[in-house]
């Protein structure tokens, strides 16, 4: 019985002083493997007398199973400490940058354009596009501003070169995208909502001009459009633009050449340390123009204005950017200044949308 | 226009303080653009009194002046040739800000002498241009008050913006009846009064035929003798100089003061310099005139001139002659009031370039029926200021009878701008502004309009009077009815659909949106015109902004060279906008173009670093148009007709068919490289937008996938092909060797150059592809791919003569 537990203690101890898998695996193999030990050991047993086997039988099974115990024990032990060891050898500096992505930028422009086209679609308006080399007749003559009409003169027109004829007046770079109306007049005859969003020119050039810029031009036309519902439009979309719980918009006779009456449109806000607040505060904002559409200009398109009237206004785009956005030099808007594009830009996954809101 | 409130209140009675008058204007359309008010800046100076001037120790034209102040005795070192003791005096004490000069004055110290202040000139108040000396107060006044409580005719100074349908406005009175129908007060009666002539004027007036239709239909003028032009008397000097305009004499002064009181241009001319009578006809051809500006000007046959001897001395309603200007020394005067025509005035003025009052007002339409009233207030005036007799009224022409008369419906005020407003009060309002109505029929009027509103045609016009002078303010909203109940379809149509898709995808491959301006330079636009004719600005704002661009990428280049030149390096840039190939509307088209340039990545510890190439811009270009529907494995790739900016052998055109290229991608030609002085090469492309067909229908349904059960199994093949054997066939042969078995061939290596050469052989590379076979129906056996393989082989060597690579 002493040399059963001799070999039970120093196998134990073998197993406990081992330091690797493989150390175990030998001593296992001595101990239980075919011709191990204890293997052999238990071998004898089929050529001992059966009282004696009684005896030693369990025996040796005990000391099997203690060895096999303290083997797998130690093994998941060796294992731990193995992978112990490789985790800390795979320490990483994750300090260290990421992975760059080259994420592109949509320009402020035309992420607005979309905020814009998003509202007005749900307000039931259409985009319409037009030439933006427009014929004389399109930019002025139609929109109630004759050859002569000092109006005319305010525009800063560019013209294109080349128009050999006399009579017939240069082409222009569109001033404004109000004849986008006149075109769309002209093809529906009728009732029509639409807002046509695009470059215009002038050639004007200064700390607050570029000689190119955009607009968005409203125009809604039916048989009892009012100026009142035109202030509703306005209302609604500033609330929904500017993104705040409430507006409120002053109307401001003016004149436009092409509405009858006009009117300038004013927002109230505040500037408190150079940071704009819409909808708040005592001062008033001029944000656009606007007015019912003239009976001349309904009469140009060959829509009756005895039957229909309608409302139009024109708001600056890049304007309405600069506002929203804090951004604060017009002409950074065209000059494509890598660090300018990638500040103010929008992310390719900023959708305007309703239900999602019109920014993020 | 501007005018003093003081000023105003000549034609309006009102008790209404400032603040109202101003928010009034604005809010009737004649929108406050600023104001002046002296009394504001001002308000720090105190009225003080010099003790006693004593000559400087160091300094001949100075003067060390004790001086009594608001804030005790002060010694205060002045040059001021009227300096002297015992005057009443302006004080500002050191801290104060001097409008004149533009800044706080501090504690000085003039050679030697500490000076604690300043006596005030006019021109350092801005009142006036004197800084001969220094203000001089009257004795009453009171030493240590406030300066503005003891000056006469300091007061705020409007300027308003009038709108070009309003030339009745450009005139005080006029401004005053806007105000007194908004209800701010009363216009006050102004009649003028006529002057009986007692001698016939020797100069007489006749009309050419060619202007008394159109140009100039009526003509009335007076003859003055011996008037003294003297300088004009202090009322009327200070209203020009509160409005900005330089006192000259009382004769030009009174012609200038009645323009801005009543909106009515009058000429003076020195009649002792014209030879007699005056004939208003429209110029010769090659006749000139020096104008009163000192330019001279060649006219042509649409300018209307006034003539006397045969020579021009006036361009009527834009400027007079310089030879026959008043001086202080003309005795003998002949005032001219007419009515030009706007159209030929807006002609004239335009190319001659012009911009006088008159102009400025003929042009939007002056008062046809205040032309003889005109000489009256003038002449009372002239003899009241200058003395001398004055003739008879001589006149030329005849206006037409007939005012504008409007057929007006009340009921419109309300379903056009939605607010109810009384019939009687809109009378009321339109009776204020000077128009008469007569009933028609129930609620329908005949309204005749006064003279001096020409921008009044129809119902509408009254409508925008009565709502103005109402004020939209009362204004509220009311919503629109909605035709369309439930989900709206969508409203962008396929084309806006697209370029907003086309952004984002463009976008999402790193690329940073541009907007440029649609004008470029001359040679850009040459460069990239594949057309030979250019689209040309007449009227440029620079010879760098003078053509429409014929495309986006000289935008791009233009932006990438500042970029570069600020020491950005890597870029990667893409604008979607109109190009042009033609001058007249329509002859746009939207593209979308890209420029990359510089390394790939920033520099970083990955070491993946390498530069871009024509490959990141194909990738681009393939990826936007599969989004936006193209087929992009039926595209034909070309190399011929390049246009010429692009690198003959780096580029490609994407090409539906054979005559409907879509897209162009590759290097920009090194000699463009060179122009836009960029550094690297320069990847570009650019997708016709409006050339891409739209899909005939929308397809929701997607075709069927087949996902095999078993086992795919891939192959790598090199062969060695001629050096500039185009892999894509070669890649293709593979392909169609068997369509069924083979689910993709992809090309991993390319092998080419002088050490593939001295490996291959002269002229040839390798290429190496990775082919996956894969079968719907069955595990391959090594015999099965073994078999394909051989096919594969033999393709490739029947269209390249190219062998597998030992």
């Amino acid at each position: 019985m002493d040399d059963i537990s001799n070999l039970k203690e120093s196998y134990l101890s073998l197993i406990e002083a081992s330091s690797s898998e493989g150390e175990v695996e030998k001593i296992r193999l001595d101990a239980l493997g075919k011709k191990g030990e204890i293997t052999t050991r238990m071998r004898e047993l089929g050529t001992m007398p059966s009282d004696k086997r009684r005896v030693m039988g369990p025996i040796l099974n005990d000391l099997k199973e203690s060895i096999n115990q303290a083997i797998g024990v130690r093994k998941d032990e060796l294992l731990r400490v193995t992978l112990d060891n490789r985790l800390k050898s795979e320490w990483l500096d994750i300090s260290r940058p990421a992975r760059e992505t080259y994420e592109g930028t949509i320009h402020p422009i035309s992420q607005v354009t979309e905020e814009v086209i998003t509202i007005f679609a749900d307000l039931g308006f259409e985009v319409a596009d037009g030439p933006q080399i427009e014929s004389d007749y399109y930019n002025f003559d139609a929109l109630n501003i004759p050859l002569d009409h000092p109006a005319r003169q305010e525009f800063d027109t560019f013209y294109i070169s080349g128009d050999s004829d006399e009579n017939k007046p240069l082409n222009v770079l569109r001033t404004h995208t109000s004849p986008v109306q006149i075109r769309h007049m002209e093809k529906v005859k009728g009732p029509c909502k639409i807002i046509a969003p695009g470059r215009v020119f002038r050639s004007d050039y200064d700390q607050t001009h570029t000689p190119m810029f955009h607009q968005v031009e409203g125009l809604a036309v039916g048989k009892s459009v009012s100026m009142g519902n035109l202030k509703w439009v306005l209302e609604e979309f500033c609330r929904a633009f500017f993104e705040v719980n409430s507006i409120e918009l002053r109307f401001r006779s003016s004149h436009f050449p092409f509405t009858e009456p006009s009117a300038e449109v004013d927002i109230r806000c505040s500037w408190v340390e150079n940071q704009l607040k819409i909808g708040e505060g005592s001062d008033w904002m001029e944000i656009l123009g606007s007015g019912m559409v003239h009976p001349n200009v309904l009469n140009a398109v060959g829509i009756d204005p005895e039957v229909y009237q309608g409302f139009a206004f024109g708001l600056g785009i890049d304007r309405i950017a600069m506002l929203k956005y804090g951004i604060p030099d017009l002409r950074t808007f065209f000059d494509s200044d890598i660090r300018w594009l990638k500040h103010f830009g929008f992310s390719v996954g900023d959708f305007p949308s309703i239900h999602a809101g019109i920014s993020r | 226009m501007k005018f003093t409130i003081s000023w105003l209140k000549e034609h309006l009675e009102t008790d209404a303080p400032t603040d109202q008058i101003l928010s009034a204007l604005t809010d009737l359309g004649l929108e406050v653009e600023g104001t002046n008010n002296p009394l504001e800046n001002l308000s720090a100076f105190t009225v003080g009194q010099i003790i006693e001037a004593e000559q400087h120790p160091n300094a001949d034209r100075l003067k060390v002046c004790r001086v009594n102040t608001n804030k005790g005795e002060k010694q205060i070192i002045c040059g001021a040739p009227n300096a002297r003791a015992g005057i009443k005096v302006v004080v500002a004490h050191p801290g104060d800000y001097i409008p004149g000069l533009g800044k706080k004055i501090k504690v000085g110290n003039i050679r030697g002498v500490e000076s604690l202040g300043m006596m005030c000139s006019e021109r350092e108040l801005m009142l006036s241009d004197e800084h001969e000396g220094i203000i001089e107060l009257s004795v009453d006044a009171e030493v240590g008050c406030r300066y503005v409580d003891q000056a006469a005719g300091l007061e705020i100074v409007v300027d308003i913006a009038v709108t070009p349908n309003r030339p009745d406005a450009l005139a005080v009175r006029g401004i005053a009846r806007d105000l007194a129908a908004r209800g701010l007060g009363t216009l006050k009666q102004n009649k003028p009064v006529k002057t009986v002539g007692n001698f016939e004027s020797p100069i007489s007036v006749h009309l050419d035929k060619s202007v008394t239709n159109e140009a100039c239909p009526l003509f009335v003028g007076r003859y003055f003798r011996d008037v003294k032009n003297v300088e004009s008397p202090k009322w009327l000097r200070e209203k020009l100089i509160a409005i900005g305009l330089r006192p000259i004499s009382a004769l030009v002064d009174i012609t200038n003061f009645i323009t801005y009181d009543l909106g009515r241009p009058l000429h003076v001319f020195d009649a002792d310099k014209l030879a007699g009578v005056l004939l208003i006809r429209k110029a010769k051809v090659n006749e000139k005139i020096v104008a009163l500006d000192g330019e001279d000007y060649n006219l042509k046959a649409e300018d209307t001139v006034i003539t006397s001897g045969g020579v021009v001395e006036s361009i009527g309603g834009i400027i007079g002659g310089l030879k026959t200007g008043c001086s202080l020394e003309t005795t003998n005067v002949f005032l001219e009031s007419a009515f030009f025509s706007s159209s030929s005035i807006a002609k004239t003025g335009r190319r001659l370039k012009i911009n006088s009052d008159a102009r400025y007002r003929f042009e939007r339409g002056v008062d046809p029926r205040f032309t003889e009233p005109g000489i009256d207030v003038a002449t009372k005036l002239i003899l009241d200021i200058c003395g001398g007799e004055v003739s008879e009224v001589v006149k030329a022409g005849k206006l037409s009878k007939s005012k504008e008369r409007i057929i007006f419906r009340s009921e419109r005020v309300e379903s056009l701008i939605g607010l109810k407003i009384p019939t009687s009060r809109q009378l009321e309002i339109l009776k204020q502004l000077g128009f008469s109505a007569q009933k028609q029929d129930n609620n329908s009027y005949f309204i005749e309009v006064p003279s001096w509103r020409p921008d009044i045609h129809g119902e509408a016009d009254l409508i925008e009077e009565i709502i103005r002078v109402t004020s939209l303010t009362k204004l509220n909203g009311s919503p629109m009815t909605e035709e369309t109940v439930g989900s709206k379809p969508p409203i962008l149509t396929p084309a806006q659909k697209r370029v907003s898709f086309l952004r984002r995808k463009i976008a999402a491959y790193g690329l940073n949106e541009c907007i440029s301006y649609s004008f470029i330079d001359e040679k850009s636009a040459k460069y990239f015109s594949s057309e030979t004719a250019v689209v040309k600005l007449l009227n440029p704002i620079s010879s760098e902004m003078s053509h429409m661009r014929p495309s986006l990428l000289p935008s791009l280049c233009s932006a990438a060279k500042r970029n570069q030149a600020r020491s950005f390096k890597n870029l990667k840039l893409f604008e979607i906008g109109e190009i042009f190939f033609g001058g007249g509307p329509g002859q746009q088209r939207v593209n979308a173009a890209g420029l990359l340039l510089g390394d790939y990545s920033e520099r970083n510890a990955f070491k993946n670093e390498r530069s871009v190439d024509v490959f990141d811009a194909k990738q681009i270009v393939l990826g936007a148009l599969k989004d936006v529907g193209v087929a992009t494995e039926k595209l034909l790739l070309k190399r011929d007709n390049l246009p010429s900016f692009m690198h003959p052998g780096r580029s490609g055109i994407f090409s539906i068919g054979h005559k409907n290229p879509i897209a162009i991608f590759g290097e920009l030609h090194p000699s463009l490289v060179d122009f836009y002085d960029l550094k690297g090469a320069t990847v570009v492309f650019e997708i016709l937008v409006d050339s891409i067909p739209f899909p005939k229908k929308k397809r929701l349904a997607r075709t069927s996938i087949r996902m095999s059960e078993f086992q795919p199994v891939e192959r790598d093949f090199a062969f060695v092909v001629p050096a500039d054997f185009e892999v894509d066939a070669i890649k293709k042969a593979v392909e169609f060797t068997d369509k069924n078995l083979i689910s993709e061939v992809r090309l991993f290596d390319v092998f080419e150059g002088d050490e593939a050469e001295i490996q291959l052989g002269a002229n040839k590379k390798s290429v190496a592809f990775m082919v996956k076979l894969q079968s719907e129906d069955t595990t391959f056996t090594d015999g099965d791919i073994d078999a394909i393989g051989a096919k594969i082989i033999t393709s490739v060597f029947e269209l390249t003569g190219g062998v597998l690579r030992s």
